[in-house]
């Protein structure tokens, strides 16, 4: 099995999905013959050509746009966003527009948006966001975040081929930086299912992207300095999220810490803490704790990103805090 | 077309009464005056299944009547039914049918150009021999979506016709408080499209400058813009007085300028039709409205459960909140 990395993966799975249907293409900001920005298109356009590959305008709106209109006529578009940073002038076009054309009108618009997210790679406000929070409150959109290579591709698969518009969030920092060995035979993610990253029985750490390789890391420092047991769930989709696996860790160690890299208020945290408080109440053993970014926009500076954003010492505090609660 | 004119606008006044009536629920947006251009331009393009496409804007529902939209559709749509095509979740004229080639409009102006440019392109990488065609509006030109998917689609290439409707208000606006220029396409030909300005209440004229623009469309040349210069005789909704429109514009409007009396005029002048048989369709349009009103104004409104289902392909449905079954 060759070792692939997470961008590696996610080209794999988009190549394999073109290859497969010839109803798929791709469109977006410098992904034809520059190959994207991070070069995850490199080589489609020498493979697929210009009409499969279109390099469009800096015109967020009109590419989201564009991709639900040939969705409607039966194509697969793939979008990308240079930056996801970038969406939010989409943003009308894909909560107004895409989210609700199947409920308003029966139309059927399967198509994915993805782009690069998140920070700790020194972007800055306009190029480290990570924009969950504002499409997960509108229903109508799925929400895909892969963690690890494996899913990388097997959630860009299953995206593509859903029937329903799919935001494809990918972190760029894991971009090169994880490897795995992929199976060559087909690769496909179910979108909804978690993924219980690391077993445990003293605490539950449930997180999504870059922050599930953090909890990885605090998990292991824990068991080593604390000898804490603990549990990490990667949820892999954000929408639809999968609440039984959720409570699955709940009731198993009655304590969980909710990370993620986005900011605090208005996080996709809160909205777990209120369905483990709905569903898993009587299971907890302590309060539903959070480990995120702090309310600002992200900071270039190392020393400003690296105090902002969530770290492994941040989730091994609070992780032994709540162990004691 | 002369069927569809009139089919227009006694719907709309049929729409009037029942409004009055507290049938119609919401607001009741009309398209007096303008009946010419909506329906001329739609007439141009090849209809069928699977044929020509079309995205109306909320004044153009004669353009969806053409395409096949049937009058008890908007009665429906209209009085929120169950049976509505939209089951009651969308209003008036926020319909589609993929099928006949019309798709609905949603309420942000300007977003239906990048979704018409996006079919626009399907036809183009399928090779197949369709035109899109899209209204928009004066204030409507002023969004960054128009401009965006505008763009797009002159990049592209894409068979695409769009119609900018010069109808002097939006909402209470004027042209002089939208935009710096003097004309609509003087705007858009800086985008590399060719642009003309014709007289939009003047059916025929619209009907062969649409059909150039499609045919030139279909034949591979681009997009075309069709700017079509006609007047918004009601207010923007039946709410609005338009106490800010000046003097006597509006009767000025409809006593010389009115789309369906002149083209009456030309069809008769030039022999191609006399005034029993138009008279006739009148009475047939009337007939057809009576039975459709009278078929669907008392059927029920939605079941409220059919609220829920879907949202997405999977899963089907949303759950009732918990308390729902206390």
């Amino acid at each position: 099995m060759p070792q692939v990395t997470y961008l590696e993966a996610l080209r794999a799975g988009l190549w394999e999905e073109m290859e497969r249907d010839e109803r798929v293409f791709i469109l977006g900001e410098d992904i034809g013959r520059y190959g994207g920005a991070f070069k995850v298109t490199e080589g489609f356009f020498e493979r697929f050509g210009a009409s499969r590959v279109i390099d469009t305008p800096i015109a967020e709106a009109a590419i989201v746009g564009a991709a639900a209109g040939a969705a409607h006529m039966g194509l697969r578009p793939v979008a990308e966003m240079q930056f996801i940073d970038f969406i939010s002038c989409a943003y009308d076009m894909l909560t107004n527009y895409v989210a609700t054309a199947r409920y308003r009108a029966g139309l059927a618009t399967p198509m994915v948006v993805r782009g690069p997210c998140g920070g700790y790679v020194r972007g800055g406000p306009f190029h480290s966001q990570n924009v969950e929070a504002a499409f997960f409150h509108t229903p109508g959109l799925k929400i895909v975040y892969p963690a690890t290579a494996r899913d990388a591709k097997g959630l860009i698969k299953s995206a593509i081929r859903d029937e329903d518009p799919v935001l494809y969030l990918e972190h760029k920092w894991l971009y090169r930086r994880i490897k795995e060995d992929l199976p060559e035979t087909e690769l496909l993610t179910p979108i909804g299912e978690a993924r219980l990253a690391r077993e445990g029985r003293d605490l539950s750490i449930v997180t999504y992207g870059a922050t599930v390789w953090k909890a990885l890391d605090a998990a292991e420092q824990l068991r080593k300095e604390d000898n804490l047991s603990v549990e990490v769930l990667d949820l892999r989709t954000l929408v639809p999220m999968d609440d039984a696996a959720i409570m699955r860790t709940v009731r198993k160690t009655n304590k969980v810490l909710i990370v993620h890299e986005d900011t605090r208020t208005g996080g996709l945290a809160g909205e777990i803490a209120a369905r483990i408080n709905e569903q898993a109440f009587e299971w907890l053993d302590g309060p539903i704790m959070r480990v995120t970014a702090h309310d600002v926009p992200l900071p270039y500076a190392p020393t400003l990103e690296d105090f902002v954003l969530p770290q492994t010492e941040d989730v091994v505090k609070a992780a032994r805090w709540l162990a004691k609660y | 077309m002369y069927r569809y004119l009139r089919l227009t606008r006694t719907l709309e006044e049929r729409l009037v009464a029942l409004y009055r009536q507290s049938k119609v629920i919401g607001g009741l947006f009309r398209s007096l005056g303008q009946e010419g251009e909506s329906v001329a331009s739609a007439y141009a393009l090849q209809r069928g299944r699977n044929r020509d496409f079309l995205s109306p804007l909320i004044r153009n529902l004669g353009s969806m009547l053409v395409m096949g939209a049937q009058p008890i559709e908007i009665l429906r749509q209209y009085m929120a039914k169950a049976a509505s095509p939209t089951g009651g979740r969308e209003l008036n004229v926020h319909f589609g049918d993929l099928e006949l080639g019309f798709l609905g409009q949603i309420s942000h102006l300007g977003d239906m150009i990048p979704v018409l440019a996006g079919i626009a392109l399907s036809f183009k990488m399928r090779r197949e021999p369709r035109v899109a065609l899209v209204y928009i509006g004066d204030g409507g030109m002023s969004t960054g979506t128009f401009h965006e998917g505008l763009n797009f689609a002159a990049v592209q290439r894409v068979p695409l016709v769009v119609i900018g409707e010069y109808n002097y208000w939006a909402y209470s606006t004027p042209p002089d408080r939208q935009f710096a220029t003097s004309r609509l396409a003087d705007r858009v030909r800086g985008y590399g499209i060719p642009a003309v300005t014709v007289d939009g209440n003047d059916v025929l004229v619209v009907y062969e400058a649409t059909k150039r623009a499609v045919e030139g469309a279909r034949g591979g040349d681009g997009v075309h813009f069709i700017e079509v210069e006609t007047y918004r005789r009601k207010g923007h909704a039946e709410h609005d007085d338009q106490h800010y429109v000046p003097g006597d514009e509006i009767e000025r409007w409809a006593r010389e300028r009115d789309p369906i009396d002149r083209y009456v005029a030309q069809l008769v002048e030039r022999g191609w039709a006399e005034a029993p048989e138009l008279e006739a369709i009148d009475a047939a349009v009337k007939a057809e409205i009576d039975l459709a009103v009278d078929t669907c104004l008392d059927e029920p409104l939605p079941d409220p459960a059919s609220a829920l289902p879907g949202v997405y392909a999977t899963p089907a449905t949303t759950d009732p909140h918990w308390y729902r079954s206390l």
